[in-house]
């Protein structure tokens, strides 16, 4: 069935997964879900200790079976040493087909190889893998079929039941016996615990896992005593380096700086950059960039920003340093300078729902007027593939990008024209994250096209003449008469993924890929089988 | 002439030809010209693969307007005759010479780019020059080097060779370059040919290179050679005419248009004294307007 | 033109192309591999330009080797180009806009 992005969901694919394809973004409009609780085993007696020795003495005593979902959060980054810590004990304990229910996966994880291989994990539900599982996904070599979901869409799938997570296990940088657990503090402090709130308030078991036990209470708690069933200290939880790094260097190179202007001059030149606006960023190097040199203007012109959303880094604390900003609301820290900032007034931490759930009675997003993202590729339609590079093969994350391009008034997409050979800018992108609909404006290095979607936007930057406008698909045109027009991957018949839109909704396919076979080997290869056929038939 | 003789050069870009990505798409940009290198650039073991990227470069990448500039080997190396084989068959704009010391090094090459011509169908003429001054005697001999053909539009400083003859060092202050600065604008000027400055190298203190592009401005440069993209903005800022210069042009150069038709040779423009001696200024000024986008009139 | 010896010419950065000739026997033909970071997309491509830049330049016998990153037309053109020109020791005098084009 043909969605609203224009893509071919396979019914099998629908009737395996009970889903519908994808109707629009505001297709759910209205209709009223009943939130799905948890198994709760409350604790009565006050003798009762919520500490145990190990993962394994954690799993049995949390009932761990064939078939269970696991839930993980990515606050670690490419310093996460919980999953494989867990996974490791699930396999010597020899459970079977489990999936991973985490908030994402990524080169941190390629660990987990051989559990796919041998059938220990059968499903891996994420907002993106990189690395050898995204290799493994790709190759087929997961049973299941692996779900690609947004932030946002991941709080949704939970609490509808959509997924159901049978225990979650909590990286807590610093916890009490009781198991009050907090981002900050710790050797593995990663500021935020935004992902895990879900988790805590919906997976049947929750245990937290530490490598810093505190005093009971640690407190005020991202995830509450209330929610946690044990407590389990172990030597590591996180690699401090990779967790949160120094904050990276401005970008000298030009063409993201080239990009960087125009993606300002894009914000300031639009109706909603006023007292008051507000904002999210990337950590990209053109989006650093353009967040830098927007301050200055607002410092220029004294206009303040009333808040900023989403994963924050040394930039948006700096704004906030000099009052630039009236709130941070923060889901993710991405260097050392956000993760010391989130003890201060007016940096608070969020949880991953309040940010972005779309079955929410509204959520941050839906307040923001710009968001300014990167994408891998973008189309005609203005749709984009955060997730799925140019070859096939998954590659990246959703992220917050769905999320957060859907609730902006002006969303912003920054892409170099060209990468390497490949366009970013093309006909059809190899597989649809986020819907044209929720994209408006696309900078490139060449220009700068506005969804026709959007008149008053286009009207707006025509009067200011600030930037190259082109349509989308001139700058498509250009990149097709410098590198040549791409051919389509060629990929397999079996579908190893899917990528869910922020309702529940099936968005586009992720298929197996292929061997390439160059054209004339095709033909032989037909010409070969036609002989056979014949030869056969005679 | 050649009409592009006289084009705008506020910004020259040099680029290494052995660097696919670096010469697939500078235009972005916007320099007023590139200076394509087969010289220092180059490895010694690279010259040939250099000239094969060149040529097919120059044929089949849209340029988009930006002027296409070849910096051929020395004079004094195997590789200059086929350098400027290849660049004049593959279409370049002009050959820049390294390392000038006298007319006659200009007449070699100019004999060499007229035979290019003709092998590969050019128009007569339509490969043009620019030297580098890069010694003493190169700048010592500036007049004749800017006298030397019909062809050649420019002369460019190359400061950090011409100080080791010197016997100096480029220092940061522009002291050790004064005299060169000095006696290279005047000639160019006095043959009226265009003249620019030497490359800045420290990508790092933009400040600086600010300071020495206002400073060569003033001096009477036409342009500066640069190394990074990074540097075209200063420079295009810098050479940015302000309003006030532009409506004086803009006036000038009408008046003079009108007055010429009725045969008046002197008049006045906002109380000043004009005659047809500001006419080439004010077109210039209102030929910069228009290339940095600040002129909306209709001259 | 025939490939008198082995010659390489390219480098492995982004946008360029490693091409790698070697002599092969009078009626072998073109042995061609291909390593690409964009196969999937510009390989038919990449074989057409390569398959074409010999045939200008009258090569009918060779191994070639091109491993690919991500380079355009007119790079992969000039790097085959070098390589069978280096093969043949010929640095002068080329034929512009002839067989090389």
């Amino acid at each position: 069935m043909i969605n609203a992005v224009g893509r071919n969901i396979p019914d099998e694919i629908l009737e395996k997964t009970g889903k519908e394809v994808f109707q629009g973004n505001n297709y759910l409009e209205g209709v009223e879900f009943h939130k799905r609780g948890p198994i709760v085993k409350p604790v009565l007696d006050h003798n009762m200790s919520k500490m145990v020795g190990s993962i394994r003495e954690a799993l049995e005593k949390c009932g761990a079976h064939d078939g269970m979902t696991l839930g993980f959060h990515h606050h670690f980054r490419e310093g996460d040493l919980v999953v494989n810590m867990v996974m490791k004990e699930v396999h010597d304990m020899g459970f079977k087909d489990v999936t991973i229910c985490a908030s994402s996966l990524g080169k941190a994880h390629d660990a987990l190889l051989p559990y796919i291989e041998d059938g220990t994990i059968t499903g891996i539900e994420s907002s993106g893998v990189r690395g050898k599982i995204g290799e493994a996904i790709s190759t087929g070599k997961l049973k299941g079929l692996a779900i690609m979901r947004s932030h946002g869409g991941r709080v949704r799938a939970i609490q509808t039941g959509d997924t159901t997570i049978d225990i979650s296990f909590i990286g807590a940088p610093t916890c009490d016996d009781y198991g009050n657990c907090k981002g900050i503090g710790g050797k593995s402090d990663c500021g935020v615990l935004s992902y895990s709130f879900v988790d805590g308030n919906h997976a049947n078991k929750v245990v937290a896992v530490t490598d810093c036990l505190v005093p009971f209470p640690n407190y005020p708690a991202d995830v509450s005593m209330t929610k946690v069933d044990y407590v389990c200290v172990v030597d590591n939880i996180g690699i401090p380096e990779k967790i949160a790094t120094g904050a990276a260097k401005p970008t000298t190179d030009v063409r993201k700086l080239l990009m960087a202007d125009y993606c300002t001059q894009v914000v300031i030149n639009t109706p909603y950059f006023k007292e008051g606006f507000s904002y999210q960023t990337g950590v990209g190097g053109a989006s650093i960039a353009s967040a830098a040199s927007l301050a200055k203007i607002m410092e220029e012109r004294g206009i303040k920003m009333g808040f900023a959303v989403g994963g924050m880094s040394k930039g948006m604390v700096d704004m906030l340093d000099r009052g630039q900003v009236g709130k941070l609301l923060d889901t993710q820290d991405f260097d050392l300078f956000a993760v010391n900032s989130v003890k201060r007034p007016n940096h608070h931490r969020i949880s991953a729902g309040a940010y972005a759930n779309p079955f929410n009675k509204g959520s941050f997003v839906n307040k923001l007027d710009y968001v300014v993202l990167a994408t891998l590729e973008v189309d005609v339609h203005f749709n984009c593939n955060v997730v799925v590079g140019s070859d096939g093969r998954i590659t990246g994350a959703q992220g917050g990008h769905p999320d957060a391009a859907q609730g902006a008034k002006c969303t912003i997409v920054i892409c170099p024209l060209l990468q390497g050979r490949i366009p970013a800018v093309c006909t059809e992108v190899t597989t649809v994250t986020t819907p044209g609909e929720s994209i408006d404006v696309v900078v490139t290095d060449y220009g700068v096209a506005v969804n026709p979607a959007r008149p008053d936007l286009l009207e707006a930057l025509k009067e200011a003449d600030c930037v190259p406008l082109k349509t989308i698909e001139e700058l498509r045109d250009i990149a097709y008469s410098i590198v040549g027009e791409p051919e389509k991957v060629q990929v397999g018949d079996r579908i190893v993924g899917i990528i869910e839109a922020r309702d529940g909704t099936i968005m586009d396919v992720v298929h197996e890929i292929k061997e390439f076979s160059f054209e004339e080997d095709l033909k032989q290869e037909e010409i070969m089988e036609t002989i056979g056929d014949y030869c056969e038939q005679a | 002439m050649n009409p592009n003789k006289k084009r705008l050069r506020r910004t020259m870009m040099f680029l290494n030809c052995q660097k696919p990505g670096l010469i697939k798409d500078p235009y972005i940009y916007k320099p007023d010209s590139i200076l394509l290198d087969l010289e220092d650039a180059v490895a010694e073991k690279e010259k040939d693969a250099a000239r094969y990227s060149l040529y097919h470069a120059l044929q089949e990448i849209d340029y988009r307007g930006v002027e296409r500039v070849v910096r051929i080997n020395g004079l004094d190396t195997a590789y200059w005759k086929e350098d400027i084989r290849c660049a004049v068959a593959g279409g370049a704009d002009a050959i820049r010479i390294p390392k000038t010391e006298q007319a006659a090094d200009v007449q070699m090459v100019e004999s060499a780019i007229r035979m290019a011509e003709k092998e590969f169908d050019r128009p007569k003429g339509s490969v043009l020059i620019m030297t580098a001054l890069e010694s003493a005697l190169g700048v010592i001999n500036a007049m004749e080097i800017c006298r030397s053909s019909e062809r050649l539009f420019g002369i460019a400083l190359s400061g950090g060779d011409y100080t080791k003859d010197l016997q100096t060092s480029i220092s940061g202050t522009g002291v050790e370059l004064m005299g060169a600065r000095q006696q290279m604008i005047i000639a160019a000027r006095a043959a009226g040919v265009q003249c620019f400055d030497t490359v800045f190298t420290n990508l790092d203190d933009m400040e600086g290179f600010r300071k020495e592009v206002e400073t060569i401005h003033r001096m009477g440069f036409d342009g500066k050679s640069i190394i990074n993209p990074r540097q075209i903005s200063i420079v295009h800022d810098i050479y940015t005419p302000s309003q006030k210069d532009i409506i004086f042009a803009e006036k000038v150069v009408k008046e003079i248009d009108t007055k010429k038709a009725q045969g008046i040779g002197v008049f006045t423009v906002d109380g000043k004294m004009i005659d047809i001696a500001f006419y080439d200024g004010a077109k210039r000024t209102i030929s910069l307007a228009k290339a940095s986008g600040v002129y909306k009139g209709d001259l | 033109m025939i490939i008198q010896k082995n010659a390489v010419a390219g480098t492995l950065e982004s946008s360029d192309a490693m091409i790698m000739v070697e002599p092969a026997e009078a009626g072998e033909g073109i042995d061609f591999e291909l390593d690409s970071v964009v196969i999937h997309q510009f390989g038919n491509q990449i074989r057409r330009v390569t398959f074409q830049t010999l045939e200008r330049l009258g090569v009918k016998d060779v191994h070639i080797r091109v491993i690919d990153k991500g380079a355009l037309d007119c790079t992969l053109k000039a790097r085959i180009e070098c390589a069978v020109y280096r093969s043949a020791e010929i640095s002068d005098g080329l034929p512009w806009g002839g067989a090389i084009q």
